[in-house]
């Protein structure tokens, strides 16, 4: 039920540096509260609106459009099931009835011991590999039964590495300030770039020899 | 079971021995780090364009009909002509938000070549003048988006992207932004929104294209990763040499994923209107045939939203002039092969139910009709489907996409092709290619509809299959 953490609050800040208008940050906040704390808490909403200068309502508008956001407790790993076309005519579905069956939820159920959330997803880019999942968007190639019961082992013993429900990337980007071109609002990039004047040049000596 | 010839670190990638525009990297383990990138030339294509004018390039890229590889297939060079005059800042907003059912290329030229996609990304940028790049990942792809982060860090602390890039007066940030689920951020408009911070609900267009309007009411560019990923070997060849690939209409080479029923699925690069959907299901080089024992079916050519194509179809090339002709389009390059075994209309219903969750609900057509095919379908499916369910299904998707829905010829029965593109009456495509898999099917499979339905009347009515329970449980 947390708002950002002094650390996840410069990160955040930096994260809205990077965007012209703080708004298109919102998205990238909203992976980040949920990177903290599981879940898109109410006060990390508030926490988010504030920075971005929006309402809170706007930024749950925002977030409730997305499938990836999640407003409620979910388990520590989402194993996302594909059952889209390419998945299904290679098991996709039977896959998705054995993770269901051994972990004794049913699609978008959470597991009571909050280990493990299950979903049955949309295509997920990785058709030829089919059937396919992923944990906590990490992939997983033509999983048989056997591949899942095995998956399903390591994560409940911490052998496979992957980060608890919440984290994408582990590498964040950072632009230094003396590095950077220098990102502003549209109204403060009026000018035609710099560069642009070499076609001017080019203009100008074509011209004396057409 | 299928034969493995894989490269075994970028799994679904096949090596076909074919020229590799986009690919060329993709064979060493090592491929996204800065040490590979520039010891295989990366940024010798932003280094040999940074020595010509900004038009020069833009007309390089005219001059050699990169098509856009997303989906529409339009040149990117025209695209890039359409922006107005001095009204800037201009913004390049990188499509990789992969979502199209079977679908993926993107997400391997982000993992494996992410240093190609910048450099595509900062060649645009200097040839229109752009203020600002943003390199808008599918939010699913937690790998894609660490190593295009971990390859932009590499690259600012270079010199290669940023404020006097290679010492020279050209200077731009790329910004790496990211997705959370959602496919119809795939269509332009829509990517735009959701980079403003809004819910992801395409705009109306026309009349402002993003060309003219777009990010911010900006001037806004939207490529797709795959078409700027051509960008470096470009700068570094040439048109002339670009144009000695592929098609006189399709110049170059494309990525196509082929899956489902086939012996050797996976992506491969192949060239542009010269390769036919024969060589490439039946190709040693290529899937190697269908899979044991089986024969093809029908296979949808172009994505989820493509009508689908049956055996007479197999000798086209993947030529977009072609096919959309033939009443399909190559779309976002990806083929999904189905051999006898598979039940056509749980396939359609499949796709079909991919549509109404991804629907955004901004247009009555889609929001109300993508849930009324679907739960016919699903009805049909159960065994509890009506007589005047395929007419009913045929009439929803006539008020989501009026008047002969595009269809391949179907000479048994006496069909000509519908060509490509179909009418909508929505603002973007979604609700229309929800449509493509069931004229598909009921065109050619009516009597699998017909079947299911019928089958009813044999069944007790106390005896009546639940919701839920498939037609292959009550066999």
């Amino acid at each position: 039920m947390a708002r950002f953490s002094d650390a996840n609050l410069a990160i955040a800040n930096e994260i809205i540096s990077r965007y012209p208008r703080p708004k298109s940050a919102l998205i990238p906040l909203l992976h980040l509260a949920q990177e903290q704390d599981g879940w898109v808490t109410d006060d990390a909403m508030r926490h988010i609106a504030e920075l971005t200068g929006t309402t809170p309502a706007e930024v749950k508008g925002t977030g409730s459009f997305y499938e990836m956001f999640k407003f409620h407790p979910v388990g520590k790993y989402m194993v996302n099931v594909c059952t889209n076309l390419s998945c299904q005519l290679l098991g996709g579905e039977e896959l998705l009835e054995h993770a269901e069956a051994t972990l004794g939820v049913k699609a978008g159920g959470t597991t009571a011991d909050g280990m493990f959330t299950i979903e049955d997803v949309e295509c997920i880019a990785a058709c030829t590999e089919a059937p396919c999942l992923q944990v906590n968007y990490r992939y997983k190639l033509r999983v048989s039964n056997d591949d899942f019961d095995q998956l399903i082992d390591d994560l409940r013993h911490g052998r496979t590495g992957i980060p608890e429900h919440g984290t994408l990337a582990t590498v964040r980007q950072s632009i230094p300030a003396e590095a950077g071109a220098g990102i502003v609002p549209p109204e403060e990039a009026r000018e035609a770039p710099v560069w642009l004047a070499r076609n001017e040049v080019e203009a100008t000596d074509g011209g004396g020899d057409a | 079971m299928p034969t493995h010839a894989y490269v075994p670190h970028a799994p679904g990638y096949v090596d076909n021995d074919g020229p590799k525009i986009v690919t060329a990297r993709f064979p060493y383990e090592d491929s996204f780090t800065m040490g590979r990138a520039e010891a295989t030339g990366a940024y010798d294509g932003l280094r040999a364009a940074l020595e010509r004018t900004p038009a020069e390039v833009h007309n390089e890229v005219r001059e050699a009909t990169v098509l856009g590889r997303g989906g529409a297939g339009f040149p990117a060079g025209v695209k890039w002509g359409f922006m107005p005059p001095g009204k800037y800042p201009y913004y390049l907003v990188v499509n990789g938000d992969e979502s199209e059912p079977g679908t993926y290329k993107d997400r391997l030229l982000m993992e494996r070549d992410p240093h190609q996609l910048i450099e595509g990304c900062l060649i645009a940028c200097y040839a229109l003048g752009l203020a600002q790049c943003f390199l808008y990942v599918r939010g699913e792809m937690a790998l894609a988006q660490e190593r295009i982060a971990t390859a932009l860090n590499d690259a600012y602390a270079k010199g290669y992207v940023g404020k006097n890039i290679l010492g020279t007066e050209f200077s731009v940030d790329i910004t790496l932004t990211w997705g959370a689920g959602a496919y119809i951020v795939g269509e332009e408009t829509a990517l735009i929104e959701s980079l403003e911070g809004n819910r992801g609900m395409p705009r109306l267009k026309p009349p402002y294209f993003p060309a003219a309007i777009g990010l911010y009411g900006q001037p806004t560019i939207v490529n797709n990763v795959e078409t700027l990923a051509n960008l470096p070997w470009l700068m570094n060849n040439g048109a002339a040499q670009y144009k000695t690939y592929g098609s006189e209409a399709s110049p170059g080479t494309r990525l196509v994923a082929v899956s489902g029923h086939v012996q050797r699925p996976g992506v491969y690069e192949i060239e542009q209107g010269v390769t036919t959907f024969r060589d490439l299901f039946y190709g040693d080089n290529f899937c190697q045939g269908i899979r044991e024992g089986h024969e093809l079916k029908m296979f949808v050519p172009g994505g989820g939203s493509a009508p689908w194509f049956f055996p007479e179809q197999v000798d086209l090339p993947l030529e977009a002039r072609d096919v959309g002709a033939a009443g399909s389009m190559l779309g976002s390059g990806a083929i999904i092969v189905m051999d006898e075994t598979t039940d056509a209309v749980k396939a359609a219903l499949r796709l079909v139910r991919f549509y109404a969750r991804e629907s955004c609900g901004k247009c009555t057509p889609c929001r109300e009709g993508t849930t009324w095919e679907e739960r016919v379908l699903q009805r049909i499916l159960d065994g509890e489907g009506r007589p005047s369910d395929i007419d009913m299904l045929l009439d929803i998707a006539d008020n989501i996409s009026p008047g002969p829905y595009p269809n391949a010829a179907d000479p048994a029965q006496g069909l000509e092709a519908v060509p490509f593109p179909p009418k909508q009456t929505t603002i973007c495509p979604l609700g229309p290619s929800s449509v493509a898999p069931i004229t598909s099917t009921v065109r050619r499979f009516r009597h699998e509809y017909e079947a299911k339905i019928t089958k009813r009347d044999s069944i007790p009515v106390s005896a009546a299959p639940v919701a839920g329970e498939t037609m292959e449980s009550q066999a």
